[in-house]
């Protein structure tokens, strides 16, 4: 601490409330800010020990594995479950948001959600049919659908509901695992669902495509023609490679920016109809009631939003100084456009950079330089998308929306679709809770 | 090997029944991969029609034509009788719903031994879903039930018919799925105790919140 001092201690070049600071001045300034860095952003801490070597570097490593798997050190690194008995009801494996980074969720990290268990198929038995409303009903099998010429997209995909806890009349003490973790975001390989639906000849007729799948409850969903034959595809792949049984092996239909139930897993069967199904998802689990007693039928968009995950519930701020805020925005309607960031509930905001590429209907990661004073903070991110879609606040969807009579189980599924505003707060020990703000 | 003709490969590319073997395609792939295949003028080679020197170019635009021919057409024809026991799809107009009967009591039966583990007794509830009953829908969180939320008959029968009982899903006949729709609905008092359930009475039952529903997003449909 010996360097001159130009800046004064604090923050440098804020661009919000509460200690929120311009990027650019972190990424542009060099030696001049670096000083800076020294005296206002860093920690006091004493010098490092003398370094010496560790006992690892002193033989030699283990055998390769033919499929590798993370550290022994990162084993907390897992999807926490919901029915990890296996009883008689839905399962739900949820994403640690919070120990990931980036903008691509790892297989074995992805969202599951199954109603009846993971069915173990056998790709070579497996068949897919279009039939219904077409010239030609047509079978395929996975060795036929792997000839079609292939495309990849990277979507996120998400449960209807995700984010239920939100709708809490408190706020539920909970991890973003627990609150957020039915979303994920894979790059999905597989055939263009317009392809195939063409080549069987669509009637005119036709306006809707019953989806079934081939596990255990025969999973039923009806998705509009209109969608199946703009983006949807029959996904083969997952990151690269073949899909994880609790994402569909050995292939599922992708609807992306749609609610994840109707992305239908072990797709087996392709109907064409006049009319919907009105199955029990549709109809009753993924229909949410309104405060006025009706309910929402069709919601199908997974609406634009966003949500900080570092730092997030559960997490300690070690002490006063810089951090790095980051965290996941996306939308069902096209690409993300804007992240604002607030670190005081919401009275100033600063624009958060995005990772490219901004992909659509795929998670983007933002991030927010800031400097945390030690005092009280509550941290929000609010997102755009380029349809001009803005995230509401918690309020804005209680208002439409409605809130629990009644605290729920974090587990529960109060309602569907919730796209609001998440806050963090930061108590003055650096312990990190859920507030409503 | 012997060399097809131009014509030859052009009609068999339309019918996207080609697949190169063997050295051809390996040949392909090798051309496919490489940058300076795709400025190579193969509708002018083509045109020479000189069979020897062709031969090669012809299996390189095959490939390369694959995506943009008129489809790969891979897919097997399968007439509507041998898709007939996966075609498990119901229609809330009732289209779809197989031949049988069933009434309450029978009903009472199949309920007793394969549902009310779960379910409870007479659909009370237990470690699953109430079937009988169900409150106002005077909260967001209200538990949504046959009686005060599901807007289609049909729903019933198929949700049934595909997915339970959870240990032995489609193992129930379509007797004992209309008997246990009926013995549902007349336990929710929305036909009588002796009402039979079949294709044509099915659809016809009113469910109470039929019309307690708004489209979302109807500009998606």
């Amino acid at each position: 601490m010996t360097r001159t001092r130009r800046r004064p201690i604090g923050p440098p070049d804020p661009v919000a409330g509460n200690g929120l600071i311009d990027r650019r001045a972190l990424l542009g300034r060099g030696a001049l800010f670096a000083g800076a860095l020294g005296t206002g952003l860093g920690s006091a801490s004493a010098a490092a020990e003398p370094l010496a070597d560790d006992q690892w570097t002193l033989e030699p490593g283990s055998v390769v594995p033919a499929y590798q798997m993370p550290s022994r050190f990162e084993k907390n690194v897992v999807r926490t479950l919901s029915n990890p008995k296996g009883e008689p009801r839905t399962s739900h494996a949820r994403t640690p948001h919070h120990l990931l980074a980036g903008s691509i969720t790892p297989n074995g990290l992805h969202f599951t959600i199954v109603h009846a268990g993971v069915p173990d198929i056998e790709p070579d038995q497996h068949r897919l049919v279009i039939h219904g409303l077409v010239r030609r009903p047509l079978v395929f099998t996975l060795e036929t659908i792997e000839r079609y010429p292939m495309t990849s997209r990277v979507t996120f995909l998400e449960c209807g509901g995700n984010s239920a806890p939100m709708f809490s009349k408190e706020p539920i003490q909970a991890s973003v695992q627990a609150i957020h973790g039915l979303v994920s975001c894979a790059e999905w390989t597989g055939v263009r669902l317009s392809t195939l639906l063409e080549e069987a000849g669509v009637e005119p007729t036709a306006k809707w495509m019953i989806a079934e799948g081939a596990d255990a409850p025969a999973l039923s969903r009806s998705v509009p023609l209109k969608k199946a034959l703009d983006d949807a595809m029959i996904a083969v792949y997952q990151n690269g490679e073949r899909l994880m049984p609790g994402n569909g092996y050995p292939m599922r239909l992708l609807l992306p920016g749609y609610e994840g139930n109707m992305n239908v897993k072990y797709l087996r069967r392709l109907k064409l109809t006049e009319q919907p199904a009105m199955s029990y998802y549709e109809t009753r689990t993924y229909s949410p009631i309104l405060p006025n007693g009706k309910a929402y039928r069709f919601f199908f968009v997974q609406e634009v939003k966003s949500f900080i995950t570092h730092p997030s519930f559960g997490q300690m701020l070690a002490e006063p100084g810089f951090y790095e805020i980051s965290g996941i925005a996306y939308s069902g309607t096209g690409r993300i456009s804007k992240v604002m960031v607030s670190a005081d509930g919401g009275r100033s905001w600063a624009q958060a950079a995005l990772q490219t590429p901004v992909l659509s209907k795929a998670f983007t990661r933002f991030r927010m330089p800031w400097h945390w004073n030690g005092g009280p903070a509550i941290l929000q991110s609010r997102a755009w998308d380029e349809a001009g879609n803005v995230q509401p606040t918690r309020a804005q969807i209680v208002a439409e929306r409605g809130e629990t009579k009644t605290v729920p189980n974090v587990l529960g599924f109060p309602s569907q679709h919730y796209n609001g505003i998440t806050s963090w707060s930061i108590e003055g020990n650096g312990e990190v809770k859920h507030v409503y703000a | 090997m012997s060399t097809p003709s131009a014509a030859d490969l052009k009609s068999l590319r339309r019918k996207g029944r080609v697949r190169p073997r063997g050295l051809l395609d390996l040949l392909v792939r090798t051309f496919r991969s490489s940058p300076f295949v795709a400025a190579l003028p193969f509708r002018e080679l083509l045109k020479v029609g000189n069979r020897p020197t062709c031969a090669i170019a012809l299996v390189l635009a095959l490939g390369l034509s694959s995506s943009h021919a008129e489809g790969p057409n891979l897919g097997k024809p399968i007439n509507q009788a041998d898709i007939a026991a996966w075609d498990i799809s119901i229609l809330p107009d009732g289209t779809g719903l197989p031949p049988g009967s069933g009434n309450a009591a029978e009903g009472a039966k199949i309920y007793a031994e394969k549902c009310s583990a779960c379910h409870g007794e007479n659909g009370k509830g237990g470690t699953n879903g109430a079937l009988v009953g169900g409150g106002p829908l005077d909260r967001i969180e209200a538990v949504k039930t046959v009686a005060n939320f599901w807007g289609y008959p049909t729903t019933v029968f198929d949700f049934i018919r595909r997915a339970m009982p959870w240990p032995q899903p489609r193992s129930l006949s379509n007797e004992e799925v209309y008997a246990l729709v009926a013995y549902i609905f007349a336990q929710n008092k929305l036909i009588g105790e002796n009402d039979t359930m079949n294709a044509q009475t099915l659809p016809k039952v009113k469910m109470p919140n039929r019309d307690g529903f708004i489209i979302r997003f109807p500009d998606h449909i």
